[in-house]
């Protein structure tokens, strides 16, 4: 069953995605997907990554 | 030609009803001054609003439209309405003028905003009464968590349509409902020894959390107020991501992790509505009628308005009672 997988990129903030069952990070580790569009933390800084938690809003423009 | 004279319990009811003397609705029921400190206000507004969310057991459903509830909501609405564009109008001309892409701007709007750390002070120093005092002045708006929301949704069209449907399908449990966050609040409540039942502490809390609570209500069911409403709701979603995680981890180290459950659900779930109501609701309605720009401003403004008052009000209440048990201890 072939499906798609959406991906909305935000502005100095995360990734949006649609229609994704698990999510692998760089370290192979599998994070199922609970909820109808997840945020996918860009920053680097999130404390759920893969997951944003918002904390990309505490870094200053400059360091973005 | 007068009325006529009665001549059965029917038309003697009829003839009551039309030659009843009805107070007229008079703007002077209404104290002068702020409606939004003013609790007979608030309670008033919230108890007619009732009416069309879960109405009261002792109250006739049927008066939900009853005309002279409606005519004093609307007297009320009046006035709160004016207050709020009057607080907020330098700060929505502002933001017009910065101008910008609309998602940007409403966020951009949130996170310049300098609030009172309230959730600062949650994570780091509430006592588990001034914790427990937050959920309950919070609980009138939380209990019924994205509700009002609901109501702007057949007044939109197209992608703003579709992502508010997106946003709320996740706000009321994504299909599973033990996920319902209304009811993830009510576990908070009772893990906190709170009563968790609807509207348990409308008699407590104060004119600021009814506010808080109306003002969303205000915006979902008077229809010209729909963008205002979404703007509304992007600045409440965009407030509280980072907050929900300081709220959780103030419930951890009070000891009270299992009541954590609603923060930590937002921490993950905000960061992701926050982008979709900034960017695909506001973003949306602003691209398809420019003219709404303005309104989806005033709606930000009046939930930034609404949390730093709010905000304040709970933090000089508890510094008081602070003061006071150190007076008291030192004599
Ligand atoms: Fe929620
Ligand atoms: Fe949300």
């Amino acid at each position: 069953m072939s499906r798609t997988v959406q991906v909305q990129p935000c502005p100095r903030g995360p990734v949006l995605v649609r229609g994704a069952e698990v999510v692998v990070d760089e370290d192979g580790a599998q994070h199922p997907v609970t909820r109808p569009v997840v945020a996918l933390c860009v920053c680097r800084r999130s404390s759920r990554k893969p997951w944003c938690d918002g904390t990309h809003k505490a870094i200053r423009d400059d360091l973005r | 030609m007068h009325l006529p004279e009665p001549c059965g319990p029917v038309s003697a009811r009829v003839v009551e009803i039309l030659s009843a003397q009805r107070a007229p609705m008079s703007a002077d029921i209404l104290a002068g001054g702020s409606v939004l400190t003013d609790r007979d206000a608030q309670l008033a507004l919230w108890t007619a609003y009732e009416m069309v969310y879960r109405g009261f057991d002792d109250v006739d459903p049927c008066l939900e439209w009853d005309a002279d509830l409606i005519g004093l909501r609307r007297l009320i609405e009046d006035r709160f309405e004016c207050e709020l564009r009057a607080v907020t109008a330098d700060r929505v001309a502002e933001a017009l003028a910065r101008g910008g892409e609309v998602g940007d701007l409403v966020l951009g709007l949130v996170a310049d905003d300098e609030g009172p750390h309230l959730s600062s002070y949650l994570r780091r120093d509430a006592t588990t009464d001034q914790m427990c005092d937050y959920l309950r002045e919070r609980s009138v708006q939380q209990l019924k968590e994205s509700d009002p929301q609901a109501f702007l949704l057949p007044r939109l069209q197209g992608r703003a349509k579709v992502a508010l449907a997106e946003l709320q399908y996740d706000e009321f449990g994504a299909g599973d409902p033990s996920r319902l966050h209304q009811d993830l609040y009510a576990r908070t409540l009772r893990a906190t020894g709170l009563d968790p039942a609807y509207g348990a502490y409308i008699s407590e809390v104060s004119a600021l959390s009814l506010a808080s609570a109306n003002v969303m209500s205000l915006f979902g069911l008077n229809r010209r107020l729909v963008a205002a409403g979404a703007g509304h709701f992007a600045a409440f979603e965009a407030s509280s991501s980072v907050p929900s995680r300081r709220v959780a981890a103030g419930l951890a180290r009070l000891g009270l992790a299992p009541a954590a459950d609603y923060f930590e659900e937002h921490v993950e779930a905000d960061a992701v509505h926050e982008q979709i109501a900034a960017r695909d609701i506001c973003g949306s309605l602003v691209r398809d009628d420019p003219s709404l720009l303005g309104e989806v401003v005033f709606g930000v403004a009046c939930a930034l308005h609404l949390d730093a008052l709010a905000g304040a009000e709970l933090l000089s209440r508890w510094e008081r009672i602070d003061a006071r048990a150190a007076r008291s201890e030192a004599s």
